[in-house]
């Protein structure tokens, strides 16, 4: 319990000074009338049409995600692996191996599949 | 467990998990999915289980979640419209929950509060977790790689559909 | 009801030291840029003209949040209020408090009772850090999506990317140092970098792993999103990426948490590659010179050199990151997520196989 007191005034005073940056304008900014040209996005100078939540992005991004999530759950098992790897030895060693061969399998076939070229 | 602490997290758990389904917008759901998976990380934390709270920030909300918010932009999905029609699937949702508000009740009937087991000096270290994990688990743990394997090859099948020529 | 007024302070100081760290590097970018390209650099602050001369950091320090909270709070039209007011939230919150986990001294006797010089004194406490590193991501996406803006949100679909994959180098670097200190406590790591090798050399872990300092410090330098990885908000071809649509205190807190992020940066790279707040030679009872003895030191100047040196260290490593984002170009899209995924991941996955072998090789191992 007492271990997270620190932790829990980090969060507190971390939390009031990151909402007073945010909102302090509110109070000491000037406030303008609201006029449909300046309240438009600032796209380089050309007016926008419509929103951009139309814009349709290349999958490659959402691969990228995927592949993400995949390796970070296995970094995440190497982690309590890596702490009591000197317990374990060669047999840690020879399991690691095994799990991270058929991982680099993986990674193999997504480079050569392209995956990871950016055009 | 301080009550003082446990109940604002849980009151945060329960409030967030019911913005993720009454929120129109589903980047609005999906930030208040996030904020549901950090309270029960601290949620996780105040049982002693910090390596577990660590891995459910770093995994869930870390890296699943940004993966949900690729795909609700990807695929362009707008506010939800009002539901109409489909009274059937009302039904059938309002008959699970009902089901699960009932295990729910059973369990808290059965254990009163103080029923909670003893909790070894070193639980939840990052050490007792591991060797559990490789050991008592290996065969679990190597599946796990197979597992992670095939969402490879998933992913890069169905991503390399969409570039086939002529499309781009 | 002292436990509560340290953990008070405790918490406030380091808070205190990233944020002022990360305004003060501000005027330290402004003027080492100058430096680099032969120019003065800002040198117009001043306080109605009433201080004559040039009062360098002070004025512009001071100038700077003025201009910044005194100007209008711009929302543009059509945007998500509430996901726009909360992307800056997110974004400097986490940078923010990440530092919590880095131990900045030893502990200290206060009053008969022990004192850890760190704010979260967890033993997962490299953990913490990179799940903190991974809720950075949002403040990015956020911050695009919610502007309702073209290329604020080609920016934040960039920079996420780009974030994550340095992650996962990052990440895999960093098991390799778990397996060198076998903890992932960072107290007991910067502990372990107190003896001396060879009889001379303090055993950091730099020495021990390179691979993994330089795989660290670049997705580090990545994960802040700064030249030469400045590609959600590169300027020449998105306005100014993410933070296109903010104004004022938002704005500024896009600009802090990227700042806040080199301090996090410097701090872990010190704890975990440079021996923390070690200062060479400096034991809790004096200072061990090889060669010329035992020079002893009381308690209280042992702490103060402690927290000098981590000091120090980590206002060096800030200074080096700023000297690489004024001295490398942009990199090119495809060349960053090279860098990523075909550069630092297998490097650092063999970093990781290699440390293992050489630990068992070397009958370290049951």
């Amino acid at each position: 319990m007492s271990d997270y007191i620190p932790v829990f005034f980090t969060l507190v005073f971390a939390a009031v000074i990151v909402a007073v940056m945010v909102s302090l304008n509110r109070i000491l900014g000037p406030r303008t009338e609201a006029n449909a040209i300046k309240d438009a996005v600032f796209e380089c100078g050309n007016e926008p049409t419509g929103t951009a939540w139309g814009v349709r992005f290349a999958i490659k991004f959402y691969l990228v995600a995927l592949l993400f999530i995949v390796f970070d759950v296995e970094v995440v098992f190497m982690y309590p692996w890596a702490v009591i790897f000197r317990e374990l030895g060669w047999f840690g060693f020879v399991e690691m191996m095994v799990f991270m061969g058929i991982l680099v399998v993986g990674y193999m076939y997504a480079w050569r599949k392209g995956a990871l070229e950016w055009r | 467990m301080s009550p003082l602490i446990f109940y604002p997290v849980a009151a945060a758990a329960v409030l967030s998990a019911l913005a993720v389904v009454t929120a129109r917008s589903p980047v609005r759901s999906a930030m208040a999915l996030v904020a549901t998976l950090v309270s029960l990380a601290a949620c996780f934390a105040m049982l002693q289980a910090h390596l577990v709270a660590a891995l459910q920030i770093i995994v869930y909300a870390g890296a699943v979640m940004v993966l949900f918010l690729f795909v609700i932009m990807l695929l362009n999905l707008q506010d939800d419209p009002p539901e109409t029609g489909r009274a059937g699937l009302r039904f059938g949702a309002g008959g699970v929950a009902v089901v699960l508000a009932g295990g729910f009740a059973k369990v808290l009937w059965e254990h009163s509060a103080g029923d909670g087991a003893v909790l070894a000096e070193s639980f939840g270290t990052t050490k007792v977790v591991a060797r559990s994990l490789f050991s008592d688990y290996l065969v679990p743990f190597e599946l796990t790689s197979v597992l992670l394997l095939v969402a490879v090859v998933g992913a890069v099948v169905l991503a390399r559909r969409d570039d086939a020529p002529g499309q781009d | 009801m002292s436990l509560w007024a340290i953990g008070a302070v405790k918490s406030l100081l380091v808070l205190v030291f990233v944020l002022q760290l990360s305004a003060f590097l501000l005027w330290i970018e402004r003027k080492g840029s100058a430096l680099i390209q032969n120019r003065i650099g800002a040198n117009r602050a001043n306080i109605f003209g009433v201080v004559p001369f040039n009062l360098g950091f002070l004025n512009t320090l001071v100038a700077d949040p003025i201009k910044m909270f005194t100007k209008e709070d711009f929302i543009p039209a059509g945007c998500d209020r509430f996901l726009h007011a909360l992307a800056p939230f997110m974004a400097l919150f986490p940078a923010l408090i990440t530092f919590a986990a880095i131990p900045f001294g030893d502990s200290i006797v206060l009053g008969g009772e022990t004192v850890e010089l760190r704010v979260v004194d967890l033993d997962v406490g490299l953990l913490y850090i990179l799940a903190m590193v991974s809720m950075g991501v949002y403040g990015a996406v956020i911050a695009g999506w919610a502007s309702n803006n073209r290329w604020a949100l080609l920016g934040s679909i960039r920079g996420s990317a780009q974030m994550i994959s340095y992650e996962l180098a990052m990440g895999l670097a960093l098991v390799s140092v778990v397996l060198s200190y076998g903890t992932l406590d960072m107290q007991d790591m910067v502990h372990a970098q107190g003896r001396t090798v060879l009889g001379f050399l303090p055993a950091w872990g730099v020495f021990f792993q390179p691979v993994a300092f330089i795989i660290i410090f670049v997705a580090g330098m990545a994960e802040s999103k700064r030249v030469p990885f400045d590609i959600p908000e590169a300027e020449s071809e998105l306005i100014a990426g993410y933070f296109t649509e903010y104004s004022g205190g938002k704005q500024a807190s896009f600009m802090l948490a990227d700042f806040a992020e080199v301090v996090v940066v410097a701090g872990l790279v010190t704890t975990l590659f440079f021996g923390g707040w070690q200062f060479p030679w400096l034991a809790a009872d004096g200072f061990h010179l090889p060669l010329m003895g035992t020079i002893e030191v009381s308690a209280l100047v042992v702490t103060l050199l402690q927290l000098m040196a981590f000091s120090l260290k980590v206002l060096f490593f800030c200074w080096l990151q700023i000297l690489v984002r004024w001295t490398v170009p942009r990199f090119r899209y495809d060349q960053l997520m090279d860098l990523g995924w075909k550069g630092m991941l297998p490097i650092a996955l063999a970093n990781v196989v290699f440390t293992a072998a050489l630990i068992l090789a070397r009958g370290e191992g049951s």
